[in-house]
């Protein structure tokens, strides 16, 4: 009983956390190309990091 | 260009550039500051590479400042400013390193509240319902009375946000429902949720075995999927009304009488005054020309790429863009009279041709609730009369709402709807809307417009034989010089030579023609009577001071698989008509060619609307193919629509679908795949009907555990989803692919 009593909260934070982690990832745009994110990492320009930057800042400035 | 060298060509010598920078900038979003965002829709965008020189060759453009494209939409966002006066020549840059884009038909601005809502209500539901389930798997498999009573206290508390904050979007929809009367597809399920949780809870409080919370939320998670799926293939097209006022300008310079100018807003203007029309401005109202001759861009209003060349008395339209000198115009019209604001009326007015339609999911819906309510309560009358038990009663009741919950109903349509946009976007075919594909099923009729849609809408030099290779040279030289379709009709059909002639004091003249010396000897390509000092009827001429050397003559060409189509539509027993605004001789000689017996010619908008209205009251079921603005009510007003990627915005704006490329055999495709995804639809609501008929029986009497519960649920829409994913895409025709190309190439 004490071991439910420890796991099963437990268990419910780390699928809270896992749930947050989610409602983030949709919020900052993670999937909106996942085909891109694929090629992206093939392509050998340093630009795509600002973008990334900028896009990243401009999105926190709209509370996004 | 690695591996998407072999798509490329395809689209280029056809593309219209010309007149799209400016309707790109018509359609362009204000971000403030003069940054403007542009979205183009780059279909043939395939690889890293792609993506590689789409960026690059944009943020070469003068005045963008970022370029950020999209690989699993296909789509490239641009972020500029005006350099100057003019918009960049996005188009032109992306054609020069091979790529063929366009303004895509759908409206994807910045993200969607209602689907962000839907997602993070999919989230928290999937989470509780998850953690749930995970406690109820130790429950079934026996776990003692104080762990139960334990797991079913958390699980009531895990089920508290899925049910209240996941949920809350059927409640609100099922009571909209029942305020106004009705009854709809979310009646029944609300009921169900909220019951079974209020049972569960009742039960967690009395210590009873069976608490149903992992049945209600994931009875939620598993309807929040086909929820969204269904909101992603909604239509978010952009609106063609909007995109129309658009291309009408903010107000005009009126020349007074003191000959003084006065910019008057666009409510102000009225018949009788006159206007001056700027170069590179469009036309606010219609009116007659008052003297000299102006050049005007009519692609946006007819969608004819002919440059239109107008004489004093004749009429312009409203729309129109002046491409030459500035002129001055009377009004006959005020603005709110004019042709594109009787167009925009048109459109207006041609809606019905959609939301006569019911979906088909929403008259399931109007026959499953009822029979499932009436079920359920009669399942708690016979329990209570034979038992005496209101919780038993009740208990049994709640279980007929479970079991029949329609979460294999609520899959089986957006589910296929979905992996056939899936399917036909890797085919080249954007889909607006998914009801779409169920209109497009009842259809026996196709209307095909002529110019655009067709054919290609690019005039084309019709047969160079009579013409000596050395006047043919020199005409391409020169041509080479303009961009006038003319002159690039000549220029795609002339020798292309090791060392092009140089010709000096290269001139020209707009309306006229093009005009440059060559060894002392003065050349002129253009009109007749200012080539040749005579007028004969023909429409270009070559001339070597003022001698005929050779006569061009232009006919469009018929769009590659136009013939292919009209064939496979009639050995299948549609009927095929053509309608048109053009000439009928133009219309015959088409018509002939590719065998169309039914056709009408010089029609306007409003005769092609009625002419499809007569149709549809004769019982038939009309899918209508066009392009141009001339053609977007009447696309409309047909029961599903089709345009392709070179139609103007606004026909590409009112269509169903959008077909990407130049041949017109992809639409046997969209038939083709509405065809087998209607069997498999079937085939969802069938197999639905089944689970139901055979767990009905057992909830009815009494035997359903919330563990028989949980596995009839997930396997039945388990089944439903793996029965779409049979339609899933196929592996890309590479033979087609390559074989076109040489077919362009040779």
């Amino acid at each position: 009983m004490i071991a439910i009593s420890v796991l099963v909260p437990l268990s419910i934070v780390m699928g809270v956390a896992g749930l947050l982690a989610f409602l983030w990832s949709v919020r900052t745009r993670q999937y909106e190309d996942l085909d891109g994110a694929a090629a992206r990492i093939l392509l050998d320009s340093d630009e795509d990091d600002t973008i990334d930057r900028d896009r990243r800042q401009h999105m926190s400035k709209d509370g996004g | 260009m690695s591996c998407c060298s072999a798509e490329i060509g395809l689209g280029v010598p056809l593309s219209r550039t010309n007149s799209s920078a400016e309707e790109l900038a018509i359609a362009s979003r204000d971000l403030g500051n003069g940054l403007r965002q542009s979205v183009l829709s780059v279909p043939a965008m395939h690889c890293a590479a792609c993506i590689g020189a789409v960026e690059a060759a944009l943020v070469g453009v003068p005045g963008v400042e970022r370029a950020r494209a999209n690989l699993s939409l296909r789509r490239v966002t641009i972020e500029w400013k005006r350099d100057g006066h003019a918009a960049p020549d996005l188009l032109g840059a992306l054609a020069a390193v091979g790529y063929d884009a366009n303004l895509p038909a759908a409206e994807i601005d910045g993200e969607d509240p209602t689907l962000a809502g839907l997602v993070r209500a999919l989230a928290v539901a999937g989470f509780c319902s998850m953690n749930i389930m995970l406690l109820s798997v130790s429950v079934w498999s026996g776990a003692d009375e104080a762990t139960r009573q334990t797991f079913h206290a958390i699980s009531a508390l895990l089920a508290l946000p899925a049910v209240f904050y996941s949920g809350a979007g059927f409640y609100s929809s099922a009571w909209q429902a029942l305020s106004h009367g009705r009854t709809n597809m979310d009646v029944p399920i609300s009921v169900g949720i909220l019951l079974t949780f209020a049972l569960s809870l009742y039960d967690t409080v009395t210590n009873a075995p069976h608490a149903y919370f992992e049945a209600a939320t994931s009875l939620i998670f598993v309807l929040l999927i086909g929820r969204v799926l269904d909101h992603t293939m909604r239509r978010k097209a952009r609106s063609a009304v909007a995109a129309l006022t658009r291309l009408i300008p903010r107000g005009a310079n009126v020349l007074q009488n003191d000959g003084s100018l006065d910019f008057l807003e666009l409510g102000d203007i009225k018949a009788q005054m006159r206007l001056r029309i700027a170069a590179g401005d469009r036309v606010p109202t219609d009116g007659v020309l008052e003297d000299g001759r102006a050049e005007l861009d009519a692609a946006l209003i007819t969608g004819e790429s002919l440059w239109r060349s107008v004489l004093a008395g004749e009429s312009v339209r409203a729309g129109e863009l002046n491409l030459g000198n500035p002129f001055v115009v009377r009004a006959t019209n005020a603005p709110a009279d004019s042709t594109v604001a009787e167009m925009t009326r048109m459109i207006e007015a041609a809606e019905d041709g959609r939301s006569r339609y019911r979906r088909l999911a929403d008259r399931a819906a109007g026959l499953y609730a009822p029979l499932v309510h009436s079920l359920s309560a009669l399942a708690f009358i016979i329990w209570f009369i034979t038992t005496g038990n209101l919780h038993t009663a009740l208990t049994t009741s709640v279980a007929v709402l479970i079991i029949t919950c329609p979460c294999a109903l609520g899959l089986a349509v957006p589910m296929v709807q979905i992996v056939l946009a899936r399917r036909l976007f890797e085919r080249g075919v954007m889909a607006t809307d998914g009801s779409a594909f169920e209109r497009l099923r009842e259809i026996d009729t196709v209307v095909f417009d002529k110019t655009g849609t067709l054919t290609t809408g690019v005039p084309r030099l019709l047969g160079t034989d009579g013409i000596a290779p050395e006047a043919l040279e020199i005409a391409t030289a020169l041509a080479r010089t303009s961009i006038h379709p003319v002159a690039r009709a000549i220029v795609a059909a002339g020798v292309s030579t090791e060392k092009p002639l140089t010709f000096t004091n290269v001139r020209e003249t707009a309306g006229m023609g093009l005009e440059g010396r060559f060894g002392g000897d003065l050349y002129r390509l253009g009109r007749p009577e200012w080539a040749l000092g005579i007028q004969n009827g023909a429409l270009t001429v070559l001339s070597k001071n003022g001698e005929a050397l050779a006569y061009f003559s232009l006919g469009e060409d018929i769009r590659r698989g136009a013939r292919d189509l009209v064939d496979t539509l009639k050995a299948r027993n549609f009927d095929v008509v053509l309608l048109s605004g053009d000439s009928s001789k133009a219309v015959d000689l088409v018509a002939g060619a590719l065998g169309i017996t039914d056709r009408r010619a010089r029609l306007l908008p409003t005769e092609k609307v009625r002419a499809i209205k007569d149709l549809q009251a004769v019982g038939r079921r009309v899918l209508m193919i066009g392009d141009g603005i001339n053609d977007a009510p009447a696309l409309r007003a047909a029961d599903a629509s089709m345009a392709p990627t070179s139609a103007s915005d606004i026909g590409r704006s009112a269509a169903d679908f959008v077909f990407l490329g130049h041949d017109l055999r992809v639409v046997t495709d969209v038939f083709d795949s509405v065809q087998k995804a209607a069997g498999l639809i079937r085939q969802n609501f069938v197999l639905a009907a089944l689970y139901n008929l055979i767990s009905l029986p057992v909830a009815f009497s009494g035997y359903v555990t919330p563990l028989i519960a949980a596995l009839a649920m997930s396997s039945s829409s388990l089944i439903v989803v793996a029965n779409a994913l049979r339609l899933a895409p196929g592996p890309r025709p590479r033979e087609t692919v390559a074989k076109t190309v040489l077919e362009a190439r040779t």
